[in-house]
C-alpha cells in the first residue's frame, strides 16, 4: 500500500495544493477559540527529526501536532545517538520500532528524506533538506499570499531576491508559485543565481533597480553558514548589502515583502521594512501553524474525504 | 417526502421547540454541515417568525472530530480530483449556558451527532443539547434519541436515504434508494 509522503512540492498537483490552503483556513477558527484543540489524530505519534537547527519549522511542526492531539517525540541531532555515529538509516529503524505515523525530518543533505522514506512504514514530511526543497514552507506562503491578496493568486507578480543557489524556500516556491499560475522573477548576483533554472519558467533579473510592478518581493536570507568566507560567492556582506539589501526606499508604494527567517538585520533587510507592519513575515509565521496543522490531518486522513455523511 | 410535506415537517419541527422550551430566550440553533446547515437556517428562521425572537443560530463542521480517521495507507492512492469536505465552523454566540439545538438532516448511527456533540462543547458547556433531525433511519449505534423527527422511515442498511435540498440540490425532497441503484 503505497504511503503518503510530501518531500517536494512536485509530489502535489494543483488540486491538492488548493485542498491543503483550503483545509488549512478551515482550522483558524479552532487556533481563535479557548480550546485550541481538536481530537482528530488522537492516538498518533509524530516522530520530529531535526538535524539543523531550526527554531519555527520544529515549534510550528509541534504544536500543529499538539493541537490536533498527537502524541509527538522531538529529537535533535545533538545529544542523540547521531552524535555517536548512527547512520540515517539506521536511526529510520530505529524509530520504526516505535510505529509512528508520521516523520517529519529535517537534514542537512538532499535527498534525505527519500532514504529515510526506504527505511520506514511512516510517512515522511520534509521539513527541509540541504539545498533540495521545503516544501511546506512554500505552503505557508502561499496561504499567507492568500490571507492577504485574496483566493486566486492567478498571475500575481513576485521576485524573489537573494541567494538563490543556496535557497531550497527558493527551489520549493518557484514550484508552488508557478503551480498556482503566479508569474516569477528571480533577482540577485550572478554567482548566487543557478546555471539553467530559467527552465523552471522563471524571468532573472541581476539589478534590484528592475523589480518594476511586483507585488511582492520575496527577501532569502543571506545563508552565512552555507556561504563559506573566501568562497568567492560575495565581496563582503556589506557590499552585499549595498546592491541588493532591501529597504523602504527601494520598494514601490503597495509591494509587500516576504522572508522565510530568520533575518539578517542590514544585510538583506533594513531596519525600516523589518520594523513595520507593512511586511508580511510575522503573518508567514502564523501560517505555519494552520498550514502544518493541514499537512498533517491530510497525510493521515488523505486528500479526499474517506466516508460520506451516510457512513457516519 | 414531496416539498411541501418537507415544508410541513420543518414547521411542525419548528413549533415543537417552542413548546418545549417555553420563554427560553437563550435557545441556538445550530446545524451540521452539510444539509443540516441549510435546514437548520430553515427551523431558525421559523422560530424568529414564530417566537418574535431573533435567537442565535451557527452551523458546526465535524470533520476534526469523526471517529473513522482513516488509518495510515487505507485510502490508497491520492484520487486525482479531490473533494474539498471540511467547512467553516460558525457559531457567533457564547455557548456556555445557552440551549442549543443541534439539526442534521437525517439520523442513523448516531456517530455524527456524538461528534458534533463533543465539538460543540469545545466551545463552552450549554445548558441543554436537543436533537432536531428531518428523517430518522433507525440503526442506531451509540445511545443517542433525537428531541425532535420529522418522520421516522425504517430502513434496512443498504437501503440509503438521499435528502435533497434546494439549497444545494434545487429541489426539495427525500428519497430512498437501494444500494447501487442510480443517483
Amino acid at each position: 500500500m503505497p504511503k503518503r509522503d510530501l518531500i517536494s512540492i512536485e509530489d502535489l498537483s494543483r488540486e491538492q495544493v488548493e485542498l491543503l490552503l483550503d483545509t488549512a483556513e478551515s482550522f483558524l477558527p479552532v487556533l481563535e477559540r479557548d480550546i485550541k484543540k481538536v481530537p482528530t489524530l488522537r492516538g498518533r505519534t509524530i516522530v520530529n527529526l531535526f538535524w539543523e537547527a531550526s527554531t519555527r519549522t520544529s515549534s510550528s511542526f509541534d504544536l500543529a501536532a499538539k493541537r490536533l492531539s498527537a502524541d509527538t517525540i522531538a529529537l535533535k541531532a545533538s545529544g542523540s545517538a547521531v552524535e555517536k555515529g548512527e547512520t540515517l538509516k539506521d536511526t529510520a529503524i530505529t524509530l520504526s520500532a516505535y510505529g509512528p505515523d508520521i516523520i517529519v525530518m529535517r537534514h542537512p543533505s538532499a535527498g534525505a528524506c527519500q532514504v529515510l522514506s526506504r527505511n520506514t512504514e511512516a510517512s515522511v514530511i520534509n521539513a527541509g533538506d540541504g539545498k533540495h526543497q521545503h516544501p511546506t514552507q512554500c505552503l505557508l506562503d502561499l496561504f499567507a499570499l492568500r490571507q492577504t491578496f485574496g483566493r486566486d493568486l492567478d498571475g500575481m507578480k513576485v521576485s524573489i531576491v537573494g541567494d538563490i543557489l543556496h535557497s531550497r524556500v527558493a527551489r520549493s516556491d518557484i514550484m508552488g508559485f508557478k503551480l498556482l499560475g503566479m508569474d516569477v522573477t528571480l533577482v540577485g548576483p550572478p554567482t548566487l543565481i543557478p546555471r539553467g533554472i530559467e527552465e523552471m519558467g522563471v524571468k532573472i533579473e541581476y539589478d534590484l533597480a528592475n523589480l518594476g510592478d511586483a507585488d511582492v518581493i520575496y527577501l532569502l536570507r543571506i545563508q552565512k553558514e552555507r556561504i563559506k568566507e573566501g568562497a568567492n560567492f560575495l565581496p563582503s556582506l556589506r557590499e552585499y548589502n549595498r546592491l541588493y539589501g532591501m529597504s523602504r526606499a527601494r520598494l514601490r508604494p503597495g509591494q509587500r515583502v516576504m522572508h522565510p527567517g530568520p533575518i539578517n538585520r542590514g544585510v538583506e533587510i533594513g531596519p525600516d521594512i523589518a520594523d513595520d507592519d507593512e511586511n508580511l513575515i510575522a503573518l508567514q509565521v502564523f501560517s505555519g501553524l494552520a498550514v502544518r496543522m493541514a499537512i498533517l490531518y491530510r497525510t493521515i486522513v488523505g486528500y479526499t474525504d474517506a466516508g460520506s455523511e451516510e457512513v457516519l | 417526502m414531496t416539498a411541501a410535506q418537507m415544508s410541513r415537517t420543518v414547521m411542525r419541527i419548528a413549533h415543537e421547540i417552542l413548546e418545549k422550551n417555553p420563554g427560553a430566550e437563550r435557545l441556538a440553533v445550530v446545524g451540521i454541515h452539510t444539509r443540516g446547515a441549510y435546514l437548520g437556517a430553515r427551523v431558525h428562521r421559523l422560530l424568529c417568525e414564530l417566537g418574535g425572537h431573533e435567537y442565535p443560530s451557527g452551523n458546526l463542521d465535524i470533520s476534526f472530530y469523526r471517529d473513522d480517521v482513516a488509518a495510515r495507507g487505507a485510502v490508497g492512492i491520492i484520487p486525482r480530483t479531490p473533494q474539498p469536505v471540511v467547512k467553516d465552523t460558525d457559531l457567533p454566540f457564547d455557548v456556555e449556558g445557552t440551549t442549543v439545538v443541534l439539526v442534521d438532516d437525517v439520523l442513523y448511527t448516531g456517530r455524527t451527532i456524538r461528534a458534533a456533540i463533543e465539538a460543540l462543547f469545545d466551545y463552552g458547556r450549554p445548558a441543554r443539547v436537543q436533537l432536531a433531525v428531518l428523517v430518522d433511519r433507525g440503526h442506531r449505534e451509540l445511545p443517542i434519541r433525537p428531541d425532535y423527527v420529522g418522520k421516522n422511515l425504517p430502513t434496512a442498511p443498504r437501503e440509503r436515504i438521499n435528502v435533497r435540498l434546494e439549497e444545494c440540490d434545487d429541489v426539495d425532497e427525500v428519497g430512498l434508494v437501494q444500494a447501487g441503484e442510480g443517483e
